[in-house]
């Protein structure tokens, strides 16, 4: 199936709404991939199922200040390189590229390369949502390295990382970064399609696309919460989608800190439930819900702020006094909640001292 | 005395304020040739305060034209934009994401080239001369007079796209050239579209400060004459046709500042009520405050600085739904003739205040079939949607005071939730012109200090120093010139602790006109 010119707006909201806060604006990415499309067409999405077993498959990506991304735009020389360094390096050609992150310009970016290559874009991606760290991605979980990793920028220069482990490659390349003017173009955790078929997380770009879709739709019909929680209960791996909150911002704390922005925001209900406060606390994505006071959803589980006439995602950055906003939540595939994964990405290593409870069982 | 005069799309209002005194107000029609509706409206204030026009020691201008010219796609120039970027930033050339009409009014063309910034100010490459003059002899022979350049990281360094203008200008004196770097903020693609936009109005801009002068002239008015930017304060004409732009969101503040002045609040919210749409700005010490997002103009994204306004589809004319729902549909300039109260077949808010018993006029019997179940309805659905949008505008909770403005503003009562007072102040239809008429003259700095080299206090000093210095040199009175903004944004990452800094001063213009007001205050 091709992912056409048009199907890039839905993804690139569905993408913000599954960025849970995080992932930044993607309308950047989403021009590049635009602008790409047109001049070498559309490319191919296939599922990872399709893959074969010794198929060559690397990830695309941006990594950096979104400050500088918006002067200094990343576009498709970049990207290539990155993908291209880590070919010569590892000498087996790319026949696949998979995302890494449904969320802000990441989940653009690589459609773009994939379009210039002419290569396929796998319906998978590590996260299946936003997360702020490279090594907080389900290769790492299941044991892929993020090295050997790639850097490139705009004068076709490239870094080889060879760290001894995914969170290491992390922290160099962090430190790389700096140098290569603040942000640059990425690939990283190189894998065959078996691994991506053992270790990706399936559907996550259709899914995007399906988000952003019901929400368009159901704007046309002035329902678009409904339209959107509808159809996330109607898939496999979301079916206990749903609207926790309705309310309006009273008050947002926040401080930014090594580049994340943590916090937290009090939405007071509305009607009969203005006695009532739901907090969400987040460090760029949102990752805990509280309804006075009691848990009613944590990270990874999804917890999305959206407005409430156009269910529009807001990100952690935008959030102000006075929003009226809703409070949807959801849960994750299984691949997301396995003890491996909450390791990684549970409430526990974003330093809360309780274990993850799904949001069916609070 | 100041003659203060506002050009909209379909009124020329003018006030003469004296003393701190409106002496009188007008408003009149807008001509198509602007000068007409503008003589006329001079000609009503002049009699009605029963002066003569060599007492108006400066006249104050607020003007939509070249908002509505870019809106409305008509009279731009064609535009060449050069981005100073190579080798980056190539994937998203300018004119992204432009509408295709727009695309075509100013027959887009764009040219990459070498040059632009890192965050640090370092260079990426160095710019191309051989490169810009190849491009100088391609728009001599394209006859492109109009430009717009860019570079990348202009705002930390703006060195290159002030070399590059110089080296076009060698080769066309005439060349109108917008540098991006005096428009925009962070942001490429959004500062280079306003830059872009500044360019497409060059001719236009020309013309229209032309015929400003022309009516003065011709009723031998030899004042000198301003514009009011978006930021409230005033630029002299001759700057005008240099930057257009500047003047785009002057309406909105001008009503802002207007209301300010005419209710003698400083800090709380103004709710203008038109036919249309209700306005909702925040006052911060007289000034409006900036939106912080990018604003969409005519299908175009800039971040240019901007009163931050909340626009409802709540007004005088928006049609009343069998729910009771008001708006966000409207009858608009058809209000005279489409509300029922006016003989037509419409219900709208308009019919709803009649009522109700908050407007008085037409003809009220008209509105006897009304169910008064719908009346109410129609009253609670006004209220809750100003209510709710001027909850949106605070920046924390608690009760502020609302100034409420426009024609429109009948339709509300005498309470509002989240409102402290409520203060509808007198000459409240020209609160534009009057705020054109108390301009002030602004003065601002951009630079960026070094904190380790030079101390915080001593660099901050520098440029409240600097700022001052260029807010008299633009005019302001040396007694009245006062800091209004500080903003310090430190650059991530860099050794030395670099800080932009960004210090903006303003002040009472210093000339004879004003001279009786600044001895009120002293």
């Amino acid at each position: 199936m091709k992912i056409r010119k048009q199907d890039l707006e839905p993804i690139a909201e569905g993408a913000a709404f599954l960025g849970t806060g995080g992932g930044g604006d993607p309308y950047i990415g989403r021009l590049v991939a635009e602008a790409l499309f047109e001049r070498y067409g559309e490319p191919e999405m296939i599922e990872a199922s399709e893959l074969d077993d010794d198929a060559n498959v690397y990830i695309s990506a941006m990594m950096g200040a979104p400050t500088v991304l918006v002067e200094k735009i990343i576009g498709g020389p970049e990207l290539d390189l990155a993908i291209s360094a880590l070919e010569k390096y590892t000498g087996r050609q790319a026949d696949a590229i998979l995302p890494a992150e449904m969320g802000g310009c990441n989940s653009m970016l690589p459609l773009a390369v994939a379009a210039m290559r002419g290569l396929p874009v796998i319906n998978a991606d590590g996260m299946g949502r936003a997360f702020p760290e490279l090594q907080m991605v389900s290769f790492n979980v299941h044991g892929v390295s993020a090295s050997p990793m790639s850097m490139a920028n705009e004068h076709g220069e490239s870094i080889i990382i060879n760290a001894r482990d995914s969170h290491e490659t992390e922290n160099k390349a962090r430190q790389l970064i700096i140098g290569m003017g603040g942000s640059a173009a990425i690939s990283c955790y190189p894998m065959s399609g078996a691994k991506v078929k053992q270790t990706a997380i399936p559907g996550t770009l259709s899914l995007a696309k399906g988000i952003g879709e019901s929400l368009s739709q159901g704007r046309k019909q002035n329902k678009p919460i409904d339209n959107l929680v509808d159809y996330l209960a109607g898939t496999k791996y979301y079916s206990q989608a749903r609207r926790l909150f309705s309310g309006k911002i009273e008050s947002i704390s926040n401080r930014v800190e090594g580049g994340f922005t943590l916090g937290e925001c009090h939405i007071r209900g509305i009607g009969e439930k203005s006695q009532q406060i739901l907090t969400v606390e987040f460090q760029n994505e949102n990752l805990i819900a509280r309804l006075d006071g009691q848990l009613i959803a944590m990270v990874p589980d999804l917890i999305c702020l959206v407005d409430t006439d156009t269910g529009t995602p807001i990100t952690t950055e935008a959030l102000k006094y006075g929003q009226r906003l809703c409070v949807i939540a959801a849960n994750v595939p299984p691949i997301m909640r396995s003890e491996k994964a909450l390791n990684i990405w549970g409430p526990r290593a974003f330093g809360y001292d309780f274990d993850f409870t799904p949001i069916e069982k609070l | 005395m100041r003659l203060g005069i506002d050009v909209g799309g379909t009124n020329t209002d003018a006030v003469l304020i004296c003393d701190k005194k409106v002496l009188a107000s007008t408003k009149q029609p807008t001509s198509e040739d602007i000068a007409g509706g503008i003589i006329a409206a001079i000609q009503q204030v002049a009699t009605d305060a029963g002066i003569t026009y060599s007492e108006i020691k400066a006249v104050m201008i607020g003007t939509t034209q070249f908002t509505n010219a870019f809106v409305e796609r008509k009279r731009l120039d064609r535009v060449a934009a050069i981005r100073l970027c190579l080798p980056a930033s190539q994937s998203l050339p300018p004119f992204s994401d432009w509408p295709s009409d727009l695309l075509e009014a100013i027959d887009a063309r764009y040219y990459l080239s070498a040059g632009g910034y890192e965050y640090n100010g370092e260079q990426i490459s160095p710019l191309d001369t051989g490169d810009l003059e190849n491009i100088a002899s391609d728009l001599k022979k394209r006859d492109i007079h109009s430009v717009a350049i860019s570079s990348v990281f202009a705002p930390v360094q703006s060195e290159m796209e002030e070399r590059a203008a110089e080296i076009l200008k060698r080769y066309n004196p005439n060349l109108a050239i917008t540098l991006s770097k005096d428009i925009g903020r962070i942001g490429l693609l959004e500062r280079e579209n306003a830059a872009i936009m500044n360019a497409s109005l060059a001719s236009h801009a020309k013309k229209v400060v032309a015929s400003f002068k022309k009516a003065l002239l011709a009723l031998g008015i030899s004042a000198p004459f301003y514009l009011t930017q978006n930021d409230g304060t005033l630029m002299q004409a001759e700057q005008v046709a240099q930057f257009p732009i500047l003047t785009f969101s002057s309406g909105p503040t001008n009503s802002m500042r207007g209301a300010a002045w005419l209710s003698g609040i400083n800090s709380g919210l103004v709710v203008d009520i038109g036919g249309t749409t209700s306005d909702i700005g925040a006052l911060l010490n007289g000034y409006p405050r900036e939106s912080s997002v990018s604003v969409d103009i005519g299908g175009v994204r800039t971040n240019f600085r901007m009163p931050d306004v909340l626009a409802l589809g709540v007004g005088g004319g928006s049609l009343v739904a069998k729910t009771g729902q008001v708006g966000p549909k409207s009858v608009g300039h058809e209000l005279l003739s489409a509300a029922k109260v006016f003989g037509g077949e419409t219900l709208t808010a308009s019919d709803v205040a009649v009522a109700s018993g908050r407007a008085r006029f037409g003809n009220k019997e008209r509105l006897s079939d009304i169910c008064p179940t719908l009346i109410e309805q129609a009253l609670v659905s006004i209220q809750e949607q100003l209510e709710e949008g001027v909850d949106r505008m605070k920046t924390q909770a608690g009760e502020l005071p609302v100034i409420l403005v426009g024609g429109g503003s009948i339709l509300l009562g005498d309470v509002l939730e989240g409102a402290s007072d409520i203060v509808r102040p007198p000459h409240f239809a020209v609160a534009n012109a009057v705020g054109a008429a108390i301009a002030q003259v602004g003065g601002e700095v951009d630079k960026v200090y070094g904190y380790a080299s030079t101390p915080r206090e001593e660099a901050i000093a520098d440029a409240k120093a600097k700022a001052i210095s260029s807010a008299f040199e633009a005019g302001a009175s040396e007694d009245s010139i006062a800091i209004i903004d500080i903003e310090e944004v430190p650059l991530a990452y860099l050794p030395n602790g670099a800080v932009r800094v960004r210090v903006k001063a303003v002040g009472d213009l210093a000339d004879q006109a004003v001279s009786e007001g600044q001895n009120e205050n002293s």
